[in-house]
């Protein structure tokens, strides 16, 4: 793990009209580390994931990523900055096949002077995107396959192979296994620990405690759109955590969080 | 680590299920409807064993009726061309009905860029503007007809995508709209006596190959654009393409500029082809369009479809409009027949898309 700081957030603030759904947030991570984000719902989890991917535009703050200060337009501004997103609705095309939805929005093209009727390089993609899979693990034995053909844990490794396929430089998860069962549950947190090995900085927004605990070294608590508590994972156990999430505790740092 | 890294769950693929497109499924149910037409005129005692689809009196050294040939697609070709956009329109979720008035406005405004200023000698008793306007080349009319089907286009798209209007509204708004303006062009009057190279667009099987040709055009621009990817996600994911960051509204504004423009060329090659251009032009044409995307399997709720089968559907409904001819069944049955063929298709797509899932 280097000193290298992936990603920085300054009091970075959401408000929906009067609802403060995420106040003040001072966030940190190194390069190499795998944070998860905890708290209860409306905690400002996926608030939080929404104002640094660009899909809504922050109250105030700043975020800077390797050390660059960003203002992203939207989520494709994000995912060419570098981050990937794994979206808790997946935001897969069902009538697409694998390498479609891979490139969906930044298709590897020819003859660009066509304009938006540019040809589809349908050969480059196949390639990158078998590419992307053996590097996650994710074994599909046909990509032609469409989305709609699939199962969940089927669908949610195609949108986690979306991330090794663009060489991110942040990956973000939003709750990837809310949806699925045991086996395909374990998939998912396999390809994890090979994005881990490969030193692939991740954000995970997870309820599952064990899971949490199994896969990252920090834990990050949000409680009532305020950061309550930030856990290297050594240093706690889950009956801790739970404390930090309902309530029973808050770290000395963060006591304004308990009012 | 075990087999979990396999594949969850194991994808398997099932060639059965894959490898038998849909359009193969219109190909044989268009193949079954010739078959009973040939039959019927081999049983009814009124039809002399006469042949819907074959050559049987000899007179030609062929083996099919062309003459039959030719007629089933020209009659469909014109409505054809505007399915071609109907069908782009529904693959995003859409829908539109303004392209039938949208044929007769836009037949009533490039006709009157078309007309001769000299018929038998004497001036042009249509005369819609002065003489500026007489002869002019044949490119005027084509080009003033698709910049107004790109401008209603533009206005269909920009209601859709930006205003969140319902397509089925918007659309249903600019048909009345649109066939005011056929009406209120030269005031319910016709539009005749064009120039003899703006007959030409619309002669002989001209507008079979004009269909024929924007066919294979939006068939490789569907298949293998970015254009065509964008549109099919759209159609199958709305969210996901946002998030994907395809610009969805911009991207919906050129589908029903796109889809208008050919309805609007639809307009040009049915005035040239009459020689003339009427405010009723066009009835009905916008379901019949949308009639021959839906029989040709384009899924109403988005994401699924191609141009082949549309025009595998444009040619289901041209044999049953010449069968119900060749049987001496006059229009109230085609109508009657075209109506349940309609349903049953949206029928066995539902049944095809339940057994799949």
């Amino acid at each position: 793990m280097s000193d290298e700081v992936v990603l920085r957030t300054q009091d970075l603030t959401k408000y929906y009209g009067g609802v403060h759904a995420l106040e003040g947030a001072n966030f940190e991570m190194k390069k190499g580390e795998h944070i998860a984000i905890m708290g209860d719902n409306g905690a400002g989890k996926s608030t939080f994931v929404r104002q640094i991917t660009g899909v809504e535009q922050r109250t105030r703050g700043d975020v800077w990523l390797y050390g660059e200060e960003v203002s992203f337009a939207g989520p494709l501004d994000a995912r060419e900055a570098g981050i990937e997103t794994v979206f808790q609705t997946l935001a897969l095309a069902d009538d697409l096949d694998v390498p479609d939805n891979l490139f969906l929005g930044r298709e590897k093209t020819f003859a660009d002077w066509l304009g938006p009727f540019r040809f589809l390089d349908y050969k480059a993609m196949r390639k990158a995107t078998l590419a992307g899979l053996e590097k996650t693990g994710v074994k599909i034995p046909n990509i032609k396959n469409t989305i709609r053909n699939m199962s969940g844990g089927q669908r949610q490794c195609v949108a986690i192979a979306r991330t090794a396929t663009f060489h991110s430089r942040l990956t973000i998860m939003d709750e990837p296994t809310a949806a699925l069962g045991v086996q395909e549950t374990a998939q998912v947190e396999n390809i994890i620990r090979t994005l881990k090995e490969a030193g692939e900085p991740l954000i995970l927004v997870s309820h599952n405690m064990r899971q949490v605990m199994d896969l990252v070294d920090r834990i990050i608590v949000f409680r009532r759109g305020r950061i309550c508590a930030n856990l290297r994972k050594e240093d706690t156990n889950g009956e801790d955590v739970v404390a930090y999430i309902t309530g029973a505790k808050t770290q000395p740092e963060y006591a304004d969080a308990a009012a | 680590m075990t087999d979990t890294s396999h594949g969850v769950g194991g994808l398997t693929f099932d060639k059965t299920k894959r490898s038998w497109p849909n359009e193969m499924n219109i190909f044989f149910a268009l193949l079954i409807i010739v078959i009973i037409f040939e039959i019927l005129g081999q049983i009814l005692p009124y039809m002399n064993g006469q042949s819907f689809l074959f050559d049987t009196r000899g007179r030609f050294d062929t083996i099919f009726n062309e003459a039959r040939l030719q007629i089933i697609i020209l009659q469909v070709a014109i409505i054809g061309i505007i399915a071609l956009g109907v069908t782009q329109v529904i693959i995003t979720a859409g829908i539109d009905l303004s392209s039938g008035p949208l044929v007769a406005a836009t037949a009533m405004i490039a006709m009157s860029f078309a007309q001769t200023e000299l018929v038998n000698g004497n001036p042009n008793p249509k005369a819609i503007f002065g003489l500026w306007a007489m002869d002019l080349p044949v490119i005027v009319p084509v080009v003033v007809g698709l910049l107004f089907g790109a401008m209603i286009g533009a206005i269909n798209g920009t209601f859709v995508a930006y205003f969140r209007i319902p397509p089925f509204i918007a659309t249903l708004g600019m048909f009345l709209i649109c066939r005011g303006i056929a009406l209120w062009w030269s005031a319910g009057r016709p539009v005749s006596f064009p120039t003899e190279s703006y007959k030409f667009i619309g002669s002989g099987m001209m507008p079979v190959v004009w269909f024929l040709s924007l066919a294979v055009i939006f068939h490789i621009i569907l298949r293998y654009t970015v254009y065509g990817k964008h549109t099919y996600a759209i159609g199958s994911n709305e969210e996901a393409a946002r998030m994907s960051g395809i610009n969805v509204r911009r991207h919906k504004v050129m589908v029903y500029m796109i889809a208008s423009m050919l309805a609007a060329f639809a307009g040009v090659v049915l005035s040239a082809k009459a020689s003339t251009a009427q405010a009723g032009m066009g009835e009905f044409y916008e379901l019949f369009a949308i009639a021959m995307a839906v029989i040709g399997g384009i899924s109403l709720t988005g994401g699924r479809g191609s141009i082949i089968g549309t025009v595998l559907g444009a040619m289901v409904l041209g044999v049953i409009r010449s069968g119900f001819t060749f049987v001496k069944l006059d229009g109230s049955y085609q109508l009657m027949a075209m109506g349940g063929i309609i349903i049953a298709a949206v029928i066995l797509d539902q049944y095809r898309q339940r057994n799949r899932a």
